[in-house]
């Protein structure tokens, strides 16, 4: 058979090759070339894997790794779970299905820096809503005010963690409240029927029926929230500042202070590029470990 | 296993009815449908035959009316406090579970014993030919395998009251439709579970059951064995669904005992004294016509004739009516054949698509309309 050869066709994809050189090759590859030169007054010479070396060893880098990986998980724990549990109280169909899905997808329109500002006042304990009203119900459990407010996300780490993760559940548990209702959405109701007629308790349903028809779009769920909140910079950058002290800077906010507070682009780079890989690695491997359960 | 009664029922999808036509099941549908038998609900899609398995099965609760289960009366009662187990149209399997697991997911929900349960599971993995696959994952098995263990699922079970299904065998490829309808039919001799059995084809519904029980639009138009459905067919449109090819229905006008059809007249055998004026129509199996090459009889051309193997399909015109008539295989037909003849054993009379008895049957209080 003859094939017919036509070389045109390659100035179509030309545009987009362009574009994502533009957006994503060449970028890339910068933060590669900053990541094995030093630069000294303008001269650039090669150093090799240095500042891969001096990043992994570095404390500072492993502390931001470690609040980052506690916070992901955290947050990961908690709306996942809570996510489903929502999903599964949403009516199957009629008005109140709907008002319940335009309700849950409130938070997801916000901006996310309006999310940090809205929370930073909210948050705030001697006039923020939450902040006043949890000092006050200490106060009403024996809690001294003269000591200083029980709940003060500026001053206290815990107080601090508390409030960024309670800030990213209420942001993004309508993502994972919306897929998994996507999830449940596609079972046929004869599955319903069949679980009925042969006895199965609501537990067995949930486990045998809807689960099961529910992991591939919770995998998305799960892979979404894990690489964004593995990402997450602007709310707590807008909350906290990542304070106080260290408390909550993760990665982002540490490498942002290494790069552009400090001007020290070769660390910076190296910090991003085992960043990407990391986010990359997981994600493949919890995208491939789930959808390989699924064959056979 | 028990007797289910049918009392008063109707069913309509949308709140208040505001016509018979707003109903899926018009008012009313009552009968009584004997313990251990094998029912087959006909009728074309649409007719409500699954709305009312899934009334009977408790998975929908009628707009009126009762089911009583025995002498219980289980309108109100829960699928799971009915006792019935029911196969759906399209395999429902549970796909994190092997196939034993499927199976056995019924009784363990009840608290089946496991030595019980694994007796039952290795039974009907013998019946539905799974034995080999019972430690394989029910995910990405065929289509046909999955069906097999949702029949399989449906049997597992000795003490249920019914055993429902729902046009179980659509997605089972022939051969093995065969096979299992056998399968089912030697279950039902074994046990003597009353089993219901939805389907819109009507050699499953005949070679199934005892009794068959043929729907149109929401109304149940005749419940009666194989041979009652043949032979006495109480609406024209049980004569014309069963039987291949169906029922001939003409429109006539019937005077005593003959029926006249465009100014010919055919006698009867026995006289129709009230049957009314309106809507009358005479129908006759094409079993129960002949061709003939005399004078008397229905003046027809014939327009195709087609070997069905056992006998020979003969299409007439009749006055721009299609009459089908059934001739031995073998016969010669020919353009000489412009003569049909009823069989007076074979004609009955219907009024608005509704049997009318002869004076004879009347009289002696037959029939039920």
């Amino acid at each position: 058979m003859n094939k017919t050869l036509n070389h045109r066709a390659w100035w179509m994809v030309l545009p987009v090759l362009i574009l994502v050189a533009m957006n994503a090759v060449i970028p890339l590859m910068t933060v590669v070339n900053f990541s094995v030169q030093e630069e000294f007054y303008g001269e650039f010479s090669f150093v090799g894997l240095q500042w891969f070396a001096d990043t992994l060893a570095d404390e500072r880098f492993q502390n931001a790794l470690i609040r980052q990986l506690g916070f992901t998980f955290t947050i990961l724990a908690i709306e996942i779970p809570l996510g489903i549990a929502i999903a599964l109280t949403i009516p199957r169909s009629g008005v109140w299905a709907s008002v319940c899905l335009v309700l849950m997808a409130l938070p997801l329109l916000i901006p996310w820096n309006v999310v940090g500002a809205m929370w930073n006042i909210y948050a705030l304990p001697d006039i923020g809503f939450l902040g006043y009203t949890l000092n006050s119900a200490a106060g009403l459990f024996g809690h001294d005010p003269a000591s200083g407010p029980w709940f003060d996300y500026t001053q206290e780490p815990v107080a601090a963690w508390f409030t960024v993760v309670l800030m990213d559940v209420w942001h993004w548990t309508s993502l994972v409240v919306l897929l998994a209702y996507a999830g449940l959405q596609s079972i046929d109701n004869a599955y319903y029927q069949a679980a009925r007629i042969d006895g199965a308790s609501r537990w067995a349903v949930f486990r045998y029926i809807q689960l099961p028809k529910m992991k591939h779009t919770l995998t998305i769920a799960v892979l979404l929230r894990f690489m964004d909140s593995f990402m997450i910079y602007t709310e707590p950058s807008v909350l906290t500042g990542g304070g106080p002290g260290n408390s909550t800077t993760f990665l982002s906010i540490d490498l942002v202070k290494v790069a552009l507070g400090q001007q020290d682009l070769g660390n910076a780079a190296a910090m991003s590029i085992i960043y990407f890989l990391m986010i990359l690695l997981v994600s493949w491997l919890f995208y491939t470990l789930t959808m390989q359960g699924g064959k056979k | 296993m028990a007797k289910i009664t049918l009392s008063n029922l109707a069913h309509s999808y949308a709140g208040a009815p505001a016509s018979r036509d707003d109903y899926q099941l018009k008012p009313t549908i009552d009968h009584v449908w004997d313990d251990g038998e094998a029912y087959a609900l006909l009728g074309p899609s649409g007719c409500g035959k699954t709305t009312l398995l899934n009334i009977i099965s408790g998975l929908l609760v009628p707009s009126q009316g009762r089911i009583l289960f025995d002498d219980t009366d289980v309108t109100a009662l829960s699928t799971a406090a009915r006792n019935v187990a029911q196969v759906f149209q399209f395999p429902v399997v549970y796909d994190t579970m092997t196939v034993y697991e499927n199976l056995a997911f019924p009784l363990r929900n009840r608290g089946g014993s496991a030595a019980y349960v694994d007796r039952r599971v290795k039974t009907i993995a013998e019946m539905i030919g799974m034995t080999g696959d019972l430690d394989r994952r029910a995910h990405g098995l065929t289509a046909d395998a999955k069906q097999k263990i949702s029949l399989g699922r449906g049997m597992v079970r000795e003490d249920v009251s019914a055993i429902l299904f729902d046009e179980p065998l659509t997605v089972i490829d022939p051969h093995m439709k065969w096979e299992l309808r056998t399968e089912l039919k030697t279950l039902h001799r074994e046990f003597g579970h009353t089993m219901i059995y939805v389907t819109h084809d009507q050699t499953e519904a005949l070679t199934f059951a005892d009794k068959v029980v043929v729907m149109l639009d929401g109304e149940v138009v005749q419940l009666g064995t194989p041979v009652e459905l043949f032979e006495r067919p109480e609406h024209t449109f049980v004569g014309f669904f069963i039987g291949s090819p169906g029922m001939n229905v003409l429109p006539a006008t019937v005077e005593g005992d003959t029926a006249f059809l465009g100014g010919h007249a055919v006698p009867l055998g026995r006289a129709f004294s009230h049957a009314g004026a309106d809507g009358i129509e005479i129908g006759v199996r094409p079993e129960f016509v002949s061709l003939s090459d005399g004078d008397d009889g229905l003046p027809i051309k014939v327009t195709r004739v087609e070997d069905v193997g056992r006998h020979l399909v003969v299409r007439t015109d009749f006055d721009g009516t299609e009459v089908n008539v059934i001739a031995p295989e073998g016969a010669s037909i020919s353009d000489r054949h412009n003569r049909i003849l009823f069989d007076p054993q074979g004609i009955h009379v219907y009024s608005d698509g509704w049997i009318v008895d002869s004076d004879r049957r009347a009289a002696r209080g037959g029939g039920k309309r």
